[in-house]
């Protein structure tokens, strides 16, 4: 059932799948390990978590939404007629080497745009024609937690296939049917062995053995709404934030966007970026109003998404998927899984009894 | 490809008619430049739109024409942010976006054989005037209609050259205030929710309609519970920061609840359930 790929023999797979598909790798930039586009004889770095995950490729950090231009009318030069174009540019996409806490994030984007009564079709289209090989973790790092929020170092949500390294190469198992006709058309896979699977199983275990004990989450919207009113706890969960959104940029889960409007001459286009639900502007309203003013509502809100109102809307999934990449790079290190467990350990003022 | 409707595309729409209602008010009434689909156009008594100037942004406002008036769609506006201010400089003949109908919608089929109060504060009045019309269209259908309308100064209420329309609808109480007495204004004076007190309609079988500035709206609410009406009768529509207006962009939430899609129409029994994050 599995198959096998020699590590020698990664570059050339890689390269014909390229083929078919544009082909996005972490490779290194600077001080950081990012998605890049492959090409042969670029140096992959997969071992260990990427600095910034593969979330832009299918939901890109900025991208147009339509074209306009303005022209003069023929028959009355007094008015301007306004042309609006859409282009439809989605390509097959092939992610290699994301990790299944990155590859459980497009689950979440799933929920978050497909799984709704309005659809993102932008979103969609590169979706659909996007396969993810991801790679197990067999070493964990100290700011992983995905088994706190449903997943695994080895969990398969979001994957087309999934590759454990072993000693000398990848074992190879296709989750989906894109990931089986991913892994049937090459060569160079060889049906793994027998010592090949137990070896891959056994640096597994040991991965989920390296994490610490999981809390049990189920309370939290509870504990959540039971704590909205409680700005005293915000406040001190959010002290040393300041507000910079490294957090909602790196979070392979987070897809609030803004739309803006860019003009040169008399044609511009519209363009969706990401945006950053920590920044005032966010919810800054026209009139002077903002329902999130101050940074402990914006907190609340960001933690009250993850863990209460997007897993009361999708099924209990939580919107969060352990990566760490915002605790990592944090500017003032503040810690989510701190900001959950102290919420879940809050104990709240009994309900008044209506019995009295 | 992907089969999904792209719900970012707005329409092109005409300005058709600009109505100067007050000083930093005007109302844009607008047609879709698609006849087919402009006579095909259907939505329901509060429900919003968003108005595109290509190369400034969207802007979310009500329609507040009534569905039973579709020769053009009606837009009141503010002048407030950079899409606004741009609005105001538009001409008839002028084009724009239009993506509509987005969001939710007033009980207007629950309110059938009830009396109502309408309360509506400034700019307020706007999807006010929809339910309104709809219902003066509809006059059989609705029992006493009340309307307290109130702004700062008499020349801050909007859509004052209909009210002698409002005001000869049978069976109907028109209610006008300003904060404030000011030469030539013969109709009430004072705050809006004493106004409510002072009329004191009653809350047997009414379903009460609010919407203004969010202090008007709290103490208009406590005005009513003072009238007897139940946080299930009393309905309000909120405003808050949209981008996409269809659910996905993340930030006018409540709680789960997105005003964008799950309303902007909210029962008082329904925003009491939510987390209180007005």
């Amino acid at each position: 059932m599995a198959k096998y790929l020699k590590n020698d023999d990664l570059g050339q797979w890689l390269s014909e799948l390229g083929a078919d598909y544009k082909v996005y790798a972490p490779v290194q930039e600077g001080d950081s390990i990012a998605f890049r586009p492959f090409s042969k004889g670029k140096a992959l770095r997969i071992d260990r978590h990427a600095t910034v995950g593969p979330k832009e490729i299918l939901f890109p950090a900025c991208e147009e939404l339509l074209r306009f231009s303005y022209q003069k009318d023929e028959e009355n030069p007094g008015r301007e007629n306004i042309q609006v174009q859409v282009e439809e540019n989605a390509t097959p996409t092939l992610i290699f080497g994301s990790r299944p806490c990155d590859a459980r994030g497009f689950d979440v984007f799933d929920g978050a745009f497909t799984q709704c009564s309005v659809k993102d079709s932008y979103y969609i289209a590169r979706r659909e024609q996007a396969a993810v090989v991801s790679i197990a973790c067999t070493r964990t790092e100290n700011t992983c937690f995905c088994n706190w929020v449903g997943g695994a170092p080895d969990g398969t949500n979001g994957s087309d296939v999934l590759l454990t390294p072993i000693q000398e190469g990848f074992v190879a198992e296709s989750i989906t049917e894109k990931g089986e006709a991913l892994l049937a058309g090459s060569n160079l896979l060889a049906e793994a062995t027998p010592e090949q699977e137990k070896e891959a199983k056994a640096l597994r275990a040991a991965a989920h053995e390296s994490l610490p004990e999981a809390p049990d989450f189920e309370c939290m919207p509870e504990q959540l709404y039971g704590l909205f009113d409680n700005m005293d706890f915000w406040e001190k969960q959010s002290a040393k934030c300041i507000s910079c959104g490294a957090c909602t940029y790196l979070c392979p889960t987070c897809h609030c966007f803004n739309i803006t409007d860019e003009r040169q001459g008399n044609e511009g286009e519209r363009l969706r970026t990401w945006d950053n639900c920590m920044s005032r502007q966010f919810t800054q309203e026209a009139s002077g109003h903002n329902p999130r003013s101050e940074k402990a509502y914006r907190l609340k809100n960001r933690v009250g998404h993850k863990f209460c109102y997007f897993p009361e809307l999708h099924k209990g999934h939580i919107a969060c998927v352990g990566c760490g990449r915002c605790i990592k790079s944090c500017p003032v290190s503040l810690d989510i899984r701190q900001v959950v467990t102290s919420a879940k350990e809050c104990r709240l003022p009994a309900e008044d009894n209506d019995n009295e | 490809m992907s089969k999904v409707k792209n719900p970012y595309l707005p329409e092109m729409a005409t300005v058709q008619e600009i109505i100067q209602e007050t000083h930093n008010i005007k109302t844009f009434r607008v047609t879709l430049n698609n006849e087919e689909r402009m006579k095909a156009f259907s939505f329901k008594p509060g429900q919003v739109g968003q108005l595109s100037v290509f190369g400034v942004g969207e802007s979310t406002f009500v329609i507040n024409s009534s569905p039973t008036r579709m020769d053009y769609l009606q837009f009141s506006v503010m002048q407030a942010g950079e899409v606004t201010t741009r609005l105001h400089t538009l001409q008839p003949g002028d084009q724009i976006g239009v993506r509509a109908p987005l969001g939710n919608w007033f009980p207007y089929e629950d309110m059938k054989g009830k009396d109502v109060v309408i309360v509506g504060g400034g700019i307020g009045m706007a999807p006010l005037r929809t339910l309104l019309l709809y219902m003066l269209d509809n006059r059989d259908d609705y029992g006493k209609i009340t309307v307290i309308y109130g702004a700062r100064s008499p020349q801050d209420l909007t859509y004052s050259y209909e009210f002698e329309e409002w005001r000869s609808a049978p069976n109907m109480n028109l209610v006008l205030t300003v904060d404030a007495e000011a030469p030539g204004w013969e109709h009430k004076v004072g705050l809006i929710p004493n106004i409510l007190l002072e009329e004191n309609p009653s809350a047997e079988n009414t379903v009460a309609i609010t919407c203004g500035p969010p202090i008007m709206i709290k103490f208009t609410l406590q005005a009513l519970k003072k009238l007897g009406f139940e946080d299930e009768n009393i309905y309000t529509t909120l405003e808050k920061r949209m981008k996409c207006g269809v659910g996905l962009c993340g930030r006018c939430n409540i709680g789960t609840s997105y005003v964008c899609i799950d309303g902007p129409v909210y029962s008082f029994a329904q925003l009491r359930k939510l987390p209180n994050e007005l």
